[in-house]
């Protein structure tokens, strides 16, 4: 299978979800310029996680316009596999493919540091190498993921099982203790209706190699290379 | 020259909705506590924006910049504006 990574001018996690998958999960992926307008025969498109267009006016404002957007739209409503990490969850969100918008961190800080997230939809591309409430370790750095969304969206998304992963302890409790940036019920990453496009602020792509510190971030990787191959068998 | 398009210059004011926790204002009002100017209550921020622009009439400068403030300056989702010209 083929991953798509998106540069965006200020993107810079581009390089290292294109260095885990080549190199950890060993397939085939290359780089969409943001002004292409073609997404090169993709199985699943990566917004990487940076600082798109300096964050200028709101993060993912302004990326939310660059012409390869056009074509991840079509990607997505076609039924492709989008995945948005970090910058690329906020810039799924101004773009409408997510709901919910981000807010400044309670903290008002750049928060860089390891977090847990419990699983809690293992029936997606994205988790399906995942069994129910299992927590992974995965590190966030971001100034803007303080995830909200209206009351009235916060009820479908929970009926609609579209929340899939939620900040925890080691130990898979859910409490306020262990939200590192104030987001609505410890919210750290969604799926859209149809679950093929989702959006999470901790970076699976740090946390490719026990050297680093973790290698939970593979189950997510794996999910797509499993959701995929089974697709095309 | 009924055609000829005149130079129109918009305010537009982008605030958070209501509701809408703004941990900037929140960080500011203590810090102001911290001053010592205790009796403020609530501190919401915002931003403004400025534009300059050609239209045909008021009417229609109007529209463009409810539309651009709609599709970018603000996001509808957690943010409130208001134009004037």
């Amino acid at each position: 299978m083929k991953f798509g990574v998106v540069i965006f001018p200020g993107s810079n996690c581009d390089y290292d979800a294109y260095q885990i998958i080549k190199t950890i999960m060993k397939e085939e992926v290359g780089f969409l310029w943001h002004q292409d307008k073609d997404l090169n025969g993709c199985d699943c498109v990566i917004l990487p996680g940076g600082f798109s267009y300096g964050d200028y006016l709101r993060t993912g404002a302004i990326a939310r316009f660059a012409p390869i957007m056009q074509e991840i739209f079509n990607f997505a409503e076609k039924g492709g596999l989008v995945i948005g990490i970090c910058n690329g969850f906020q810039i799924l969100l101004e773009a409408g493919l997510l709901p919910g918008a981000m807010l400044r961190n309670s903290s008002l800080r750049f928060v860089c540091k390891w977090v847990h997230i419990k699983v809690e939809q293992e029936k997606t591309p994205f988790t399906n190498n995942c069994q129910r409430s299992q927590v992974l370790k995965i590190p966030v750095a971001h100034t803007d993921g303080n995830y909200f969304i209206s009351e009235e969206g916060l009820k479908k998304l929970k009926e609609n099982n579209q929340i899939v992963f939620h900040y925890c302890s080691p130990q898979g409790e859910i409490d306020p203790v262990y939200n590192p940036n104030g987001a609505l019920e410890n919210i750290a990453g969604i799926c859209n209706l149809k679950r093929n496009v989702l959006g999470m602020m901790p970076h699976p792509e740090r946390a490719g190699e026990k050297i680093l510190g973790s290698e939970d971030g593979r189950y997510v990787f794996n999910s797509i290379i499993t959701f995929v191959k089974r697709k095309a068998n | 020259m009924s055609k000829e398009k005149k130079s129109y210059q918009a305010t537009v004011y982008v605030r958070l909705k209501e509701g809408v926790l703004d941990p900037q204002g929140t960080t500011i009002k203590r810090a102001l506590g911290d001053m010592g100017y205790n009796g403020v209550e609530e501190i919401r921020s915002g931003k403004f924006f400025e534009v300059s622009f050609l239209s045909a009439n008021r009417k229609e400068a109007l529209k463009l910049v409810n539309q651009i403030s709609d599709k970018l300056l603000a996001n509808p989702v957690i943010e409130d504006f208001k134009v004037e010209i």
